[in-house]
């Protein structure tokens, strides 16, 4: 069999495709994303990004409904928004099999917190798989779909970020799709969860996660592996293989089963080892189910640390009880390297100007939220998606006249289509005074440029409509006369728009135009060469870099003395330069410089890039 | 084959193609025989951010991440990334580093200094420590982006792994037009 080396995520996509996939959806979330991106390579394969999760996973259930096997795939927050879907739909059942992928991100190396989706497996009565590294998640997925159908009900499988980011060994298999028509069967009584359905569905439930129960004790994957009987390990997912390489010779209890809990199997285990320990990545989810069946832990959350992903040495400093001591150490200090808005981002602007106009700003989920750091700050919230919307109508019903001039909101436009569009009926229905700009870059982002509705294609490239932003807003309520379109590059026209539309008693819509991601290469013609400091000028002032761009850097070899263009001595503490293999040219420290010390190559200096529209 | 896995640690900053190196990396100990797992975690932001990867081959491996302390190469496309997880460490660590020092924000907007002279801080500290022009190298034959893969080579050459199959996993993860000036960049760090 061809052996292929396949990150956790696109090791989930071939899982599904050879399970007979036939729809796949998701919004695109570290680290989650890759699932769907893989799936487009699979011509059989409808693999679609939509709106927002509940979404994704209601098309899941739309396709399962018709008996084919459907995906939906998404970040353990995106979890949360699906999850009034996953409630009922454990109630309903599936035709074909219908797989729900849960990406959590312990240490949230890219989330707003670190939630333990391990938990909706149990709230929803659902079976929920874990593997461990990229073979298991292939495999897994595949077995997912087939327990979905033997069992009727939708099935998790849950990876942290250390499985869907580690590549690993697979073993490529076939497409084997089932043979069945595809059709839609009236089933009333099954699928139209009114009270009097709704009811019996519960009980329907309840058996079926004691027969799900019954299963998990002889699921081959749920694997006593014996060894030193001293100590016995019960651990799953990614935990398993970091206490494996810590505790080779002990004996381990791996459940690939993560709900439901296999009894029987963890009372044999339990009842053959010395010392019981329960080995797990964030909350005690196998732990305080073990405690309440009775049986004696000796090791767990008491020593296991509870925050932040595990590791193998975080497990054998939480069990010898003592630090690691690194054999080599550099006694200076090592300046950090964050995470930054590139060079010509389209946000950079917007940011600076609102700095400046010391707004409150209630910010949302994106690479823009990077804007809450030095130098810019100018990100004041940032809860979840929609939340930037959704929280300044509350305050600014509070504050009524008193908001005016002092608070405005930003959302990208992904985010914007994703949760706030009700948001921004809230305030047109509510009568606010709040202000929202749409930063729009014509993509999702942050997650490494996903097509969304706005953007024009869909995710298996096919060219199709894309939102018209202003007629959206129009048609949510905002008046005309305060529905500005604004390109975020040219600072002095931006901040007059934002200064105008935070003073009106109403609703306004600022939306960035002709401001493409600058590393989305289809719709930027090129970028401008790169611009240069004019060390006869530049008075060392540092206003340029209050705008954080990392193009620019400060040479304090040029303080001292130094002789103008006019001729005069004046002094200085420095000079900002600037990156020629970084900067692209987007003219904005041009802008900033009242010095006149920042100049183009060209006699005009371009503000912004030349843009490729759509069509 | 013994029993021993082996573990690289490769850094830099986001966009100098630590995830490429990475990846060619884990396909060619998979072509040679090996089991495999390479992870690596990604930034917030697709730029400018530090970036690490673990990769890891043998005749089994379970944890994607070695024990602190236990990594066997340090493989790194900057050196203040390379000075940045040394506690990863230890004196027989072999040390593969590009020459090109890249600010950091904090750097850049004067308000700290970069560490001076790395190399011989490197030099004192480990047994072998090798700092290269790559970045340099990779200009010469037309294009600095393939600094990570004149490193690759210079990799290369502490492994008893056949140069076929190197090349052969380098030229599956690069576009086709970039193909000839890898393989020249590959051939030059295995050669420096």
């Amino acid at each position: 069999m061809e052996k292929k080396v396949l990150l956790g995520n696109e090791a989930i996509a071939r899982g599904a495709w050879e399970a007979g996939v036939m729809f796949a959806s998701a919004y695109p979330g570290t680290p989650s994303t890759e699932i769907l991106e893989s799936l487009v390579q699979y011509k059989e394969v409808r693999a679609e990004w939509a709106p927002n999760e509940m979404d994704a996973l209601l098309a899941a259930a739309g396709a399962s409904l018709t008996g084919a096997r459907a995906m939906a795939s998404m970040k353990h927050v995106g979890v949360n928004v699906a999850a009034d879907a996953l409630m009922t739909l454990s109630y309903t059942g599936i035709e074909g099999g219908l797989v729900l992928v849960t990406a959590d991100d312990p240490s949230l190396h890219s989330s707003q917190n670190e939630q333990d989706n391990r938990h909706y497996a149990k709230f929803a009565k659902v079976p929920m798989l874990e593997p461990s590294d990229a073979r298991e998640a292939k495999e897994f997925t595949k077995i997912a779909f087939e327990i979905s159908e033997l069992f009727d009900t939708p099935v998790m499988v849950r990876t942290t970020t250390r499985v869907s980011h580690t590549r690993g060994v697979v073993e490529l298999g076939e497409r084997q799709e089932p043979k069945r028509e595809y059709v839609l069967r009236p089933n009333p009584k099954k699928y139209t969860m009114i009270p009097a359905y709704a009811g019996p569905r519960h009980v329907v439930v309840e058996e079926r996660i004691e027969r799900l129960k019954a299963f998990a004790e002889t699921f081959e994957h749920n694997r006593i592996e014996w060894g030193d009987k001293s100590v016995g390990i019960i651990s799953s997912g990614v935990a398993y293989t970091y206490a494996k390489e810590v505790f080779p010779n002990y004996s381990f209890l791996k459940l690939g089963m993560i709900w439901p809990l296999p009894e029987k199997k963890i009372r044999e285990f339990a009842s053959q080892v010395d010392r019981l320990w329960i080995i797990e990545e964030l909350d005690p989810f196998i732990e305080e189910h073990v405690r309440a069946m009775g049986i004696r832990v000796d090791l767990g959350k008491d020593k296991i640390p509870l925050c932040g992903e595990l590791s193998p040495t975080r497990i054998l400093e939480a069990i010898e009880g003592k630090s690691f001591i690194p054999k080599v150490e550099y006694k200076g200090t090592i300046p950090g390297r964050p995470p930054n808005l590139c060079p010509g981002c389209p946000h950079r602007g917007v940011f600076y100007v609102l700095k400046k106009l010391k707004l409150f700003v209630f910010g949302d989920i994106g690479c823009y939220t990077l804007a809450t750091l030095p130098p810019l700050e100018s990100i004041h919230t940032c809860v979840c998606m929609g939340s930037s919307v959704g929280m300044l109508e509350g305050a600014v019903q509070i504050l009524k006249e008193k908001a005016l001039g002092k608070t405005i909101c930003v959302i990208g436009e992904s985010t914007f289509l994703h949760a706030g569009i009700p948001a921004l009926l809230n305030h047109t229905y509510n009568k606010s005074n709040g202000t929202i700009i749409v930063l729009n870059n014509w993509t999702t982002a942050m997650t490494g440029a996903q097509e969304h509705p706005g953007s024009g294609y869909t995710a298996k490239g096919e060219r199709t409509f894309a939102v018209n932003y202003v007629e959206l807003a129009k048609a949510l309520g905002v008046k005309e006369e305060n529905i500005k379109e604004v390109n975020p590059y040219k600072l002095e026209e931006l901040q007059k728009v934002i200064k105008e539309e935070v003073f009106k008693d109403e609703p306004s819509f600022i939306v960035t135009k002709d401001s493409p991601c600058v590393l989305l290469r289809r719709a930027i013609k090129n970028y401008n060469p790169p611009l240069v400091v004019d060390e006869e000028r530049c008075t060392g002032c540092k206003q340029c870099l209050e705008s954080g761009c990392p193009a620019l850097f400060w040479d304090a070899s040029k303080a001292g003395e130094y002789r103008t263009t006019e001729g005069k001595i004046k002094k200085r503490k420095g000079v900002v330069k600037i990156n020629e293999l970084l900067c692209v040219g987007c003219g904005l420290c041009y802008q900033i410089c009242k010095f006149e010390a920042i100049r183009g190559q060209t006699e005009k200096v371009p503000i912004g890039f030349e843009v490729i529209p759509l069509e | 084959m013994d029993n021993k896995v082996t573990s690289i640690l490769v850094c830099g900053v986001g966009g100098q193609g630590i995830i490429l190196a990475s990846a060619v990396m884990a396909d060619t100990f998979l072509r040679a025989g090996y089991d495999v797992k390479q992870g690596e975690v990604h930034g917030m932001a697709q730029r400018g951010g530090a970036v690490i990867s673990f990769v890891r081959f043998g005749p089994q491996v379970f944890s994607p991440i070695p024990k602190m302390g236990e990594v066997d190469f340090l493989f790194s496309t900057e050196k203040l990334e390379a000075l940045r997880w040394i506690t990863w460490c230890t004196p027989e660590t072999v040390v593969i580093c590009d020459q090109i020092e890249i600010p950091p924000p904090a750097v850049n907007l004067g308000t700290m200094d970069y560490p001076k002279d790395i190399e011989g801080f490197f030099k004192a500290h480990f047994k072998k420590a090798y700092f290269l022009p790559a970045t340099q190298v990779a200009k010469e034959l037309g294009n600095p982006r393939a600094a990570n893969v004149v490193l690759l080579g210079k990799f290369s050459s502490f492994l008893d792994i056949p140069q076929e199959l190197w090349e052969e996993s380098l030229k599956e993860h690069v576009p086709k037009r970039f193909q000839e000036l890898n393989i020249q960049a590959f051939r030059a760090g295995r050669n420096l």
